[in-house]
């Protein structure tokens, strides 16, 4: 029951947070992917500086459960997908949380994106057993591992330095490249004044 | 007007944090499989069964890891797929709060509006394409823009920056191509 409760509250957060930064406005993604206005670009990366020094800071200082932390496997197929949703995520403007909240913001083409979002995962579901079969799905470099070894956790480390530094300090990159990205990188066409 | 990206980027840095602190980071495409194996499930009762040991799918990508997925398909009140529905109302209540949006820009965004037109057809076609292609490539990958890409770099994840590469490598061009016009 806590859980559930817990879901509700995160969820509904992550939710209402999403749609006020603007990621669910597939114009705010288009911006920002074609270079036109980076500010949620600088949201994503001020987002992640931040989440990253809380956790390893509140790790170092015993105030977050090192047995909290949830590293996916590193792949061939990772790459090969993040390709995939970049594709589709520039077309759409969508990715599948901000897909949902769009729908219910009341974006109507986020109602198709889900409904196509459905049919895809569907089709990796029928076609998971050739992905495996093809080894695109074996772990690279370790599989689970994070960039330095974190103290307590349950993952290995790429290298030996100690991933909790790593994580602060990444985490600090993040913010100040947050910071430092300029609002814009490709200027708009100037307009050409036509000959007298 | 979105918030200011200072204020936003905080926020959502709080709530990344507060789901590890709390639960478990953020994940939200594995969801899309879970609904499907509902709706699955509803049309072909065989396809998830219960075993001594927990549960199992002729699917065999809702079998797979002991069948973490099939067990999340016979119980849906679980965690990550209220977390999702919960998601829809945060994000419901918080443009109702901010008045709403206009019937144009609830078909057609601006930006696609400015390059494409106010084709309606058009749109749903291109959305529909698009969330096909992302959930495929999120499922191929473990992990969409929250759980690989937030989540991941969030707390260093090798995947994460794996796939992070591979999302803006086809992000940026294909959007550098699609949107010419400005909004």
């Amino acid at each position: 029951m806590m859980s559930i409760i817990l879901a509700l509250v995160i969820g509904a957060g992550f939710g209402a947070v999403l749609d006020r930064v603007g990621a669910s406005n597939p114009t705010y993604i288009g911006k920002m992917l074609n270079l036109t206005n980076l500010n949620l670009a600088k949201s994503i990366m001020l987002a992640i500086g931040t989440g990253s020094v809380l956790m390893f800071g509140g790790q170092m200082l015993g105030l977050v459960d090192v047995g909290h932390m949830s590293v996916k496997t590193a792949y061939f197929g990772v790459f090969l997908g993040g390709i995939m949703l970049g594709t589709g995520w520039a077309l759409a403007g969508y990715c599948p949380g901000t897909g949902v909240v769009a729908a219910a913001s009341g974006r109507k083409d986020a109602l198709f994106f889900i409904a196509g979002g459905l049919f895809g995962a569907a089709a990796y579901m029928l076609t998971y057993p050739s992905w495996k079969a093809s080894g695109f799905l074996d772990a690279v470099a370790g599989g689970k591992v994070t960039l330095g070894t974190v103290p307590g956790a349950k993952y290995d480390g790429l290298t030996t330095l100690p991933g909790d530094l790593v994580g602060l300090l990444l985490g600090a990159v993040f913010i100040v490249i947050a910071f430092a990205l300029p609002e814009r990188i490709i200027r708009p066409e100037p307009t050409v004044e036509p000959a007298e | 007007m979105p918030l200011n990206w200072k204020a936003g980027g905080f926020l959502l840095g709080l709530v990344f944090f507060l789901a590890v602190l709390l639960v478990k980071p953020i994940g939200v495409s594995t969801q899309f499989v879970i609904l499907d194996g509902i709706l699955g499930d509803v049309v072909n009762a065989e396809l998830v069964t219960q075993t001594d040991e927990g549960y199992t799918s002729t699917n065999a990508y809702l079998a797979k890891s002991n069948g973490k997925y099939a067990k999340s398909v016979a119980n849906p009140l679980n965690y990550s797929f209220v977390f999702v529905l919960a998601m829809a109302l945060g994000g419901f209540v918080s443009m109702r709060l901010r008045g709403g949006m206009d019937a144009v820009e609830r078909s057609v965004p601006a930006l696609w509006r400015a390059n494409f037109g106010n084709s309606q057809l058009l749109r749903y076609a291109a959305t529909f394409l698009g969330g096909f292609i992302v959930l495929y490539g999120a499922r191929l990958a473990g992990g969409c823009t929250s759980g690989h890409m937030m989540s991941g770099m969030m707390q260093t994840a090798l995947s994460g920056y794996i796939f992070a590469a591979g999302a803006f490598a086809a992000a940026v061009p294909v959007s550098l191509m699609l949107f010419k016009k400005e909004a």
